[in-house]
């Protein structure tokens, strides 16, 4: 019934004289998540970027849809959320105003989801707190919701579970599970398993060569 | 056809080019207070490079002559060099933060124009700098013994100038964002750029200074300031983008 589908062939990667991704073949469609596993340096993080289109690949391509994701990257990222390793927050503003400005360039945001999706990741209570005074695990929690707020149907993410507590995996597992059930599709690189129950989970492992 | 075919997969996913996504100016104006609300909670880095200026305009009747005709010749290119050093000073916060934070990359994968958003922040840069530069410029210039006539003059060419070195400043911001302690690099790439600017904003402010119509130089301060418009978001955001892969 979707027909989000990305797909990548033969995608290498160099970084200076080190070849970071030999050769990287994966599709996803709607409903699927890709959970990327591999020792650290492997390359998860560098084939996410390079999904994104932040790096580019010296041999292979990117498909969204079925199209080459460089024709028209601004409207690949317009469907497009990634999370990096770091929560993309101002220490400086209160996590309200973080999610306000960071989603509010890409899409009009209305009060009421703002809300929404504060109480989603369980943020009600110190969301008008500066950033700089929350813990790892709260930023995180405020990225996750700034990620829902999105409302795109590709997820990329980078450890979304770190700093998290027990609690706060489950909630990234049921996120991602929603997502997947709305016709979205994801790609995370984990160190831990993630804890999904949807049927879509795919592996792919990155090994050290 | 996007939307059609986002809408037959009976999602809620908000697809370009749909009533959910806020205009260029929206976008812009968003940026704009952001980075004005993000300068007053950290409003030392906005004061140092006024209190750099003001230090530097002042240190001059203690060093040179306490006398006012032979300051007054020398006020021009005082005002300007000082003015240059303190726009410097301020150039380094002007995407170090976003870049550390992770912000540059969600822009660079907003998919907005990103020319657009480095366009909004060098505007929010210069409104934070540059402008109190300016307005303070006249006050340095009482200070050294300008005549109150000459002080439209200065603060029009102090005024257009700013604009020109914050947008050569984005430049040079956006290019060395990769390199650690960038501070002098930045400076070597930005000052020669900064020399017409320096030339023809002293020269305005020195006729200015003498009575004289500084019309001439100052039409060529603001053809520089388009020029730069024009070219220098286009060219910091190509930077960014190769600093951030």
């Amino acid at each position: 019934m979707s027909d989000f589908t990305l797909k990548g062939e033969n995608v290498h990667l160099w970084r200076g004289e080190r070849h970071v991704l030999h050769g990287v073949h994966f599709s996803v469609t709607g409903g699927q998540c890709l959970q990327l596993t591999g020792p650290n340096g492997a390359g998860k993080t560098s084939l996410l970027r390079t999904v994104c289109g932040l790096a580019y690949p010296e041999e292979g391509h990117i498909f969204w849809r079925g199209e080459d994701v460089r024709v028209d990257l601004p409207a690949f990222h317009a469907q497009l959320a990634y999370l990096g390793h770091e929560p993309p927050l101002k220490m400086e503003l209160t996590a309200r105003e973080n999610l306000h400005y960071w989603v509010g360039v890409r899409r009009r945001l209305t009060g009421r989801e703002l809300d929404g999706a504060i109480e989603r990741v369980g943020a009600e209570r110190w969301a008008d707190r500066p950033v700089r005074t929350l813990s790892a695990g709260q930023k995180r929690r405020v990225a996750l919701a700034g990620l829902t707020l999105m409302s795109v149907p590709l997820w990329l993410l980078d450890e979304p579970t770190t700093n998290l507590d027990a609690e706060g995996q489950r909630l990234v597992g049921r996120l991602i599970d929603e997502h997947l059930g709305q016709g979205g599709l994801a790609m995370a690189a984990v160190h831990h398993e993630l804890i999904i129950s949807s049927q879509g989970l795919r592996r792919l492992e990155l090994r050290l060569e | 056809m996007n939307n059609l075919m986002a809408g037959e997969a009976g999602t809620s996913f908000v697809s370009a080019g749909t009533s959910g996504t806020p205009s260029v100016f929206a976008v812009a104006r968003l940026m704009l207070v952001r980075d004005l609300r993000l300068a007053f909670r950290k409003a030392s880095q906005l004061v140092q490079p006024l209190a750099f200026f003001a230090l530097i305009t002042t240190l001059f009747p203690l060093a040179v002559t306490p006398e006012l005709t032979q300051l007054r010749r020398i006020a021009p290119g005082v005002v300007w060099a000082a003015a240059l050093l303190s726009s410097l000073l301020a150039l380094e916060f002007l995407f170090r933060d976003d870049a550390q934070d992770g912000t540059l990359e969600q822009f660079a994968l907003s998919g907005r124009s990103l020319t657009g958003l480095l366009a909004a922040k060098t505007a929010a840069h210069w409104l934070l700098t540059g402008l109190p530069l300016a307005l303070m410029a006249p006050l340095a210039g009482v200070a050294l013994g300008v005549q109150g006539a000459a002080l439209p003059g200065i603060l029009a060419s102090v005024t257009v100038g700013t604009v020109t070195l914050s947008l050569i400043g984005a430049v040079g911001a956006a290019l060395t964002l990769g390199v650690r302690r960038s501070g002098a690099l930045l400076s070597l790439l930005t000052l020669p750029l900064s020399i017409p600017v320096l030339i023809f904003g002293a020269r305005a402010t020195q006729l200015a200074i003498r009575g004289q119509p500084y019309g001439a130089p100052l039409t060529l301060l603001a053809a520089l300031a388009v020029f730069g418009i024009t070219v220098s978001p286009l060219a910091a955001a190509a930077a960014v983008r190769i600093n951030l892969e």
